[in-house]
């Protein structure tokens, strides 16, 4: 991208769109995903009906100014008077719509397990420690160009129960809201060369190998900090403009 | 150029460390006059009810405005409309409950009106993508009668969308699989 399409920013009110592009059958992992267990009983089976994209589904929350403005909430290592263990790293990036279209103000939510691989959750019982000093929780919004910081600790990998001898490579969660309905995202941020990714059905279950790596982090020698903390860079791309303004439901 | 989306990938079991918030089923603050409370339960295609499940909802107020802030479908001036609740628990049950108003009718496609709806969002463990469906309200004959995405819903299961009346407000079940499997559409 040319530095003159980087500049490019939405005039939110003229220019957010009024229709968002179908998405082909591969763009996601299928509901259905048989290596992931638990999808068995948690997939529609009826065929979807076609939703025109109507009012309801062009317009969407903004929750940056209750849910993102709290100054400080993108640094997970200074929540609490210590530091947590682990690796320090700063999570970067973008959000963009299919044309390249920076998102600003855009609530981006993330959460994540302690360096152990241990979520402060009630229901992880992984027998890894817990990080006093860690809550693995925060939020952000985006700036005018739609870009995100987090400062935060490496994620560790963990068992679960799928399979014999399965872990979950080392991930973030994303969450993403965008301008509208249409576009809401929920995703996981993935780190390059992890040695679990062939064993993982959740990150195959993109089964397109070019989508699988859009998940995957770059590490960036020219962000980190040095003496502080190593750079991972994450861009993000949300559903864009679509052709028809209204579609007739068929 | 075009670029490709991100794929979704599943919210997993532990989203309740960073995505609920004590406001987050809150459209409208709870002593909002007309308030109403939207409550149900998400079930399993064994049955069972999902305990790790999050719902977000979205809809335009009682005048069929939007709390959007892009200038679309006008813009709400009700106090403290959000238009959006998010409930997921870190303890849950497979429960929901959302405090919202009715919201109005809407336009549709064409020269259509849209009966009052809100668009929910379903997550959980072991779905890799979001669901998402509907809620209508079974009290709204004439206008779910004359609602054009609901004509697109075949007849027999138009059932799995509609909300009905209880004491203080409505009741939905979401089934994401089985016999009463709800109405999912593609978006």
């Amino acid at each position: 991208m040319t530095k003159s399409e980087q500049r490019q920013i939405y005039d939110p009110v003229t220019e957010t769109p009024t229709s968002y592009v179908r998405e082909g059958e591969d763009a996601h992992p299928p509901m259905d995903f048989e290596a992931y267990k638990s999808t068995a009983l948690r997939h529609p089976k009826q065929p979807l009906v076609y939703l025109p994209q109507t009012v309801t589904e062009i317009t969407g929350p903004q929750l940056g100014a209750e849910r993102g403005a709290v100054e400080g909430e993108n640094d997970l290592t200074t929540q609490y008077d210590g530091m947590p263990i682990g690796e320090r790293i700063t999570v970067s990036g973008r959000v963009f719509d299919t044309e390249g279209k920076p998102l600003r103000d855009t609530l981006v939510e993330v959460w994540q397990a302690n360096a152990a691989g241990r979520y402060r959750h009630k229901w992880d019982r992984w027998p890894a420690e817990l990080d006093p000093n860690f809550s693995g929780a925060g939020r952000c919004v985006t700036d005018g160009d739609g870009r995100y910081t987090f400062t935060t600790i490496k994620p560790g990998p963990y068992p679960w129960g799928n399979h014999h001898n399965a872990w979950r490579p080392a991930h973030i969660h994303f969450s993403l809201l965008g301008r509208a309905f249409a576009q809401r995202l929920v995703t996981q941020m993935y780190f390059p060369g992890d040695p679990l990714f062939p064993f993982d059905p959740i990150f195959n279950s993109v089964r397109d190998p070019a989508a699988r790596e859009r998940m995957i982090s770059r590490f960036q020698i020219n962000e980190t900090v040095p003496n502080w903390a190593l750079a991972y860079e994450f861009d993000i791309y949300l559903r864009g403009p679509g052709q028809t303004p209204f579609e007739e439901a068929h | 150029m075009i670029f490709p989306t991100t794929p979704s990938q599943t919210v997993g079991p532990y989203f309740a460390i960073g995505m609920p918030w004590d406001a987050g089923p809150l459209v409208v603050p709870e002593d909002s006059p007309g308030a109403i409370r939207i409550t149900g339960t998400v079930y399993d295609g064994a049955g069972s009810p999902v305990p790790d499940s999050l719902i977000e909802t979205w809809q335009a107020d009682p005048d069929g405005c939007f709390a959007d802030l892009h200038g679309y479908g006008g813009q709400s001036r009700l106090p403290g409309f959000r238009g959006f609740a998010r409930y997921g628990a870190e303890d849950g049950d497979g429960r929901f409950e959302i405090v919202t108003v009715k919201p109005g009718s809407v336009p549709g496609p064409g020269m259509s009106t849209q009966a009052p709806h809100i668009d929910v969002s379903v997550f959980a463990r072991g779905m890799l993508n979001r669901c998402v469906t509907r809620i209508y309200f079974a009290d709204e004959p004439d206008a779910n009668a004359a609602d054009p995405v609901l004509a697109s819903v075949p007849a027999q299961r138009r059932k799995t969308l509609l909300a009905e009346p209880v004491d203080g407000g409505y009741v939905i079940d979401i089934h994401l699989q089985g016999r009463s499997e709800t109405v999912f559409f593609a978006l």
